[in-house]
């Protein structure tokens, strides 16, 4: 496969796509597809029969647009109309309105609207323009074209340089280096390296890698094997949950092609690298998230994570040295490598360079997938791209990074959404994760979620996660029923600095995070819940009402201390 | 790639800081033991001379200059011009919550206990200074296990430092014992869960009844004086293998 060949499949790609004059595109992600939007491909498809518009039309399934919410979505190209919201019976007014040239308006989604113009996208770029079944339609958008040039053109140490120079950073929560990371690996001497993809996304309504390994998966492909290339790795492993069936399958069904084409294997593009790549798949375990624990769930042992260091740079897979990056990190290689370095780096703020997918939740106007530059600030993306809040609520924080992250109150807003940034006020980035909560939404409550789910995804392995998270849980789930005291919420505040600073692994360093900083900047909730025995949410409910006796004996108490 | 430099095989001997005492150390040494070679005490759990090291119950957990997470000093490798300090208030402050952790966690009831006197949570608790438990303990109801004709297995002692389970596999090579569940839910169970006395794998050879750091395991029969165990012999085997290959 050379520059040449690779060319000549994109232009007859394009041909064959233009012998059709429109092309109605429905959106094949998890969201859409269990929005039935497999019914309204098949109802599209049926319409056009029909009227016998085969020659002129063609019905494809595309990936993920984003709007998650409005789904199923529908686009016409080359014309770009999204529809929202499209059932099968539709199918017939969109079917005429390619006839008559209109635009359906009671489906129209607009994209002028700041949801699309704020956004700025590398890693989705090619979402949902792209048909992910079809390797051909990704090379036809300039896929694998960095992977052949960097091959046939590049030394690894060159590759390596310019995803340095790109300044791009692990994608995955931890904000670590990726070029750095790389370079660690490529000087490890060994005979044989690995490269694990990690796509073991587990934070609660966190979706932005199931994007991206569905709708476009030979985009990460081509992000291992440059990795591969540049590190002097031979073998890949993509390891995903098993609750990704249709990242699995498209992950297959793409790892099947590019090996028919000769862009995986052995001797890739006639020069002596090879590279293969295997899927596993995650049992369910959110703790094998963490590297060492993904590794060792790979190698078959009990999914739990061992002390670092050594890191899987120096003693990874099976004791070689491995590079382990998140599913978007990789991603964001391709682009890199066919524009430089320095354009990526010109993306962004500070040290956070390019741009960042974010999947908006919670209770937003526009929740969906989001890939926004590093360094905007939270109120653009609540209020411009995520339209606000609904019912004319008030805002009251953002939660990022999940249970390892923190709650950021309303007076933060304007604060630029950079690795450092979001950790000088109590969160983190983590892998993209943002809930919005409004006045309706109680704190401690909150914190209680995430704890519970800290408690259960708990490995068991080192005793300060093992059982310092179920300690919390209890305590925050007494304060949460008016029957805690002061004193509880002293022993929870010492419990949040013994397990943070004392847990193996970053799961239980990072699990009293969000009472942390729930605790720094919604503390007279607390109190309320304790002092007054009243949430001022009105979500939690109380086991006894107040009582007098009980608030100046606490009252008291408060005084003392 | 440029051939692999013959020094890398062999260890290097460097010179380190451990409470401000000047110590030289082999690369391949871990911290705890150039800390017990030294006299510098360092409390363990899940540490066994013999065994491989898992860094689990966080007891061992020291200060090193220029880190800024604590490290297990059963799995920290030495460094040249490396400072540790292994005693500070806020480490013996976190020792004592582990203990505590512990104590609230299973049912441990010194007084009714064969391994009274003998133990090493009870130990631990005594020269850490774990004088009460602030915590809520929980309590929970666990099984015994007394189907083996010669041993007993009781779940609401054991602190799940998985010293039998590695003894087991990597000692005895019979993989008997092993975990199950996860978080707060994890068990040491024999087989799949079945019962000890029913086992196919277990050879009796009773290895983790000495390596059982509480009265979690423990011979039958036995009163709290007899039941003092011996576990030089796991490092002797270890190191006798080692030598003949």
């Amino acid at each position: 496969m050379l520059l040449d060949d690779l060319h000549g499949i994109a232009k007859r790609e394009r041909a064959e796509q233009a012998r059709h004059e429109q092309h109605i595109v429905v959106c094949t992600g998890t969201a859409c597809a269990s929005a039935r939007s497999a019914e309204v491909q098949a109802a599209l498809e049926g319409g056009i029969k029909v009227r016998g518009l085969e020659k002129r039309c063609a019905v494809t399934p595309g990936g993920c647009r984003g709007l998650c919410a409005a789904g199923p979505l529908v686009t016409v190209q080359p014309q770009g109309t999204l529809y929202q919201g499209v059932h099968p019976e539709d199918a017939e007014a969109i079917i005429e309105s390619l006839e008559t040239g209109a635009v359906v308006e009671r489906l129209h989604c607009h994209t002028d609207t700041p949801f699309f113009t704020r956004q700025q996208k590398v890693v989705l770029e090619q979402s949902g323009l792209l048909n992910p079944d079809r390797v051909e339609d990704y090379i036809a958008h300039g896929g694998y074209e960095a992977l052949v040039h960097a091959l046939t053109e590049m030394t690894p140490a060159q590759v390596l340089e310019e995803v340095v120079r790109s300044g791009l950073r692990g994608r995955g929560g931890g904000g670590y280096p990726t070029g750095l990371k790389w370079s660690t690996v490529a000087k490890a001497i060994s005979d044989q390296k690995y490269v694990i993809c990690n796509g073991d996304e587990g934070d609660p309504g966190a979706f932005m890698d199931r994007s991206v390994m569905e709708s476009n998966p030979h985009r990460v492909l081509e992000g291992m094997l440059l990795a591969g290339y540049a590190v002097g790795a031979s073998v890949g492993f993509i390891y995903v949950r098993a609750e990704y069936p249709l990242a699995v399958k498209r992950l297959e069904a793409a790892i099947k092609q590019a090996k028919k084409l000769g862009l995986l294997g052995a001797n890739i593009c006639n020069t002596p690298f090879s590279f293969e790549i295997e899927i596993r798949l995650g049992a369910g375990a959110f703790v094998c998230g963490e590297e060492t624990a993904l590794i060792a769930s790979i190698e078959g042992e009990r999914g739990q994570p061992r002390p670092r260091p050594p890191y899987p740079a120096e003693s990874g897979l099976w004791g070689k040295p491995t590079l382990i990056n998140n599913v978007e990190t990789l991603a964001n290689v391709p682009p890199i490598l066919q524009r430089g370095g320095d354009w990526y780096a010109r993306i962004g703020m500070d040290k956070s360079k390019g741009t960042k997918v974010f999947a908006l939740t919670g209770r937003i106007v526009h929740t969906g997938l989001i890939e926004v530059p590093m360094g905007i600030t939270l109120r653009e993306i609540v209020y411009e791209i995520g339209g606000g809040i609904p019912d004319g609520k008030q805002f009251k924080a953002v939660q990022t990074g999940g249970p390892s992250g923190g709650c950021i109150p309303a007076d933060q807003l304007d604060l630029p959404v950079t690795y450092e940034s979001l950790a000088s006020v109590g969160s983190i980035m983590g892998s993209g994760g943002m809930i919005v909560m409004d006045e309706t939404s109680c704190m401690v409550d909150v914190a209680k979620y995430f704890m519970e789910f800290s408690m259960a995804e708990s490995c068991g392995k080192c005793v300060p996660c093992r059982v310092g998270t179920a300690q919390m849980y209890q305590l925050l789930d007494r304060i949460s029923k008016g029957e805690a005291t002061l004193d509880d919420l002293a022993l929870l505040e010492d419990l949040c600095d013994m397990v943070k600073h004392t847990s193996l692994c970053g799961l239980g360093q990072s699990a009293p995070n969000p009472v942390i900083s729930t605790l720094k900047y919604f503390r007279d909730e607390y109190l309320a819940h304790i002092v007054e025995r009243r949430c001022p949410a009105g979500v939690c409910k109380m086991s006894s009402p107040a009582h007098n006796g009980h608030v100046s004996e606490l009252a008291h108490k408060e005084g003392v201390r | 790639m440029k051939a692999t430099p013959k020094s890398i095989n062999a260890p290097r001997v460097v010179t380190l800081k451990i409470n401000g005492q000047d110590i030289s150390g082999r690369e391949d040494e871990s911290i705890l033991d150039l800390a017990r070679e030294n006299n510098i005490f360092i409390p363990t759990l899940c540490h066994l001379d013999g065994l491989t090291d898992i860094g689990a119950c966080r007891l061992c957990l020291v200060e090193v200059q220029g880190m800024n997470k604590l490290q297990p000093a059963c799995v920290l490798r030495p460094s040249e011009g490396m400072e540790v300090n292994t005693d500070s208030p806020r480490l013996q402050r976190y020792r004592r919550m582990v203990i505590e952790m512990l104590f609230a966690e299973g049912n441990h009831m010194c007084s009714v206990c064969v391994s009274n006197g003998h133990c090493d949570l009870q130990a631990a608790a005594q020269i850490l200074g774990m004088d009460h438990v602030r915590l809520d303990y929980f309590s929970k109801p666990r099984t015994l296990d007394g189907s083996h004709p010669r041993f007993v297995f009781d779940e609401n002692r054991c602190i799940l430092c998985t010293r039998c389970v590695r003894v087991c596999a990597e000692v005895e090579g019979a993989f008997t014992w092993g975990v199950m569940g996860r978080g707060i839910d994890s068990r040491v169970i024999t087989d799949m869960d079945e019962r000890w006395g029913e086992s196919t794998t277990c050879t009796g050879c009773s290895k983790c009844v000495a390596v059982c750091p509480t009265g979690a395991i423990v011979d039958k029969g036995k009163g709290a004086s007899e039941m003092v165990k011996h576990r030089e012999f796991v490092a002797m085997l270890r190191e006798q293998r080692e030598r003949e290959g």
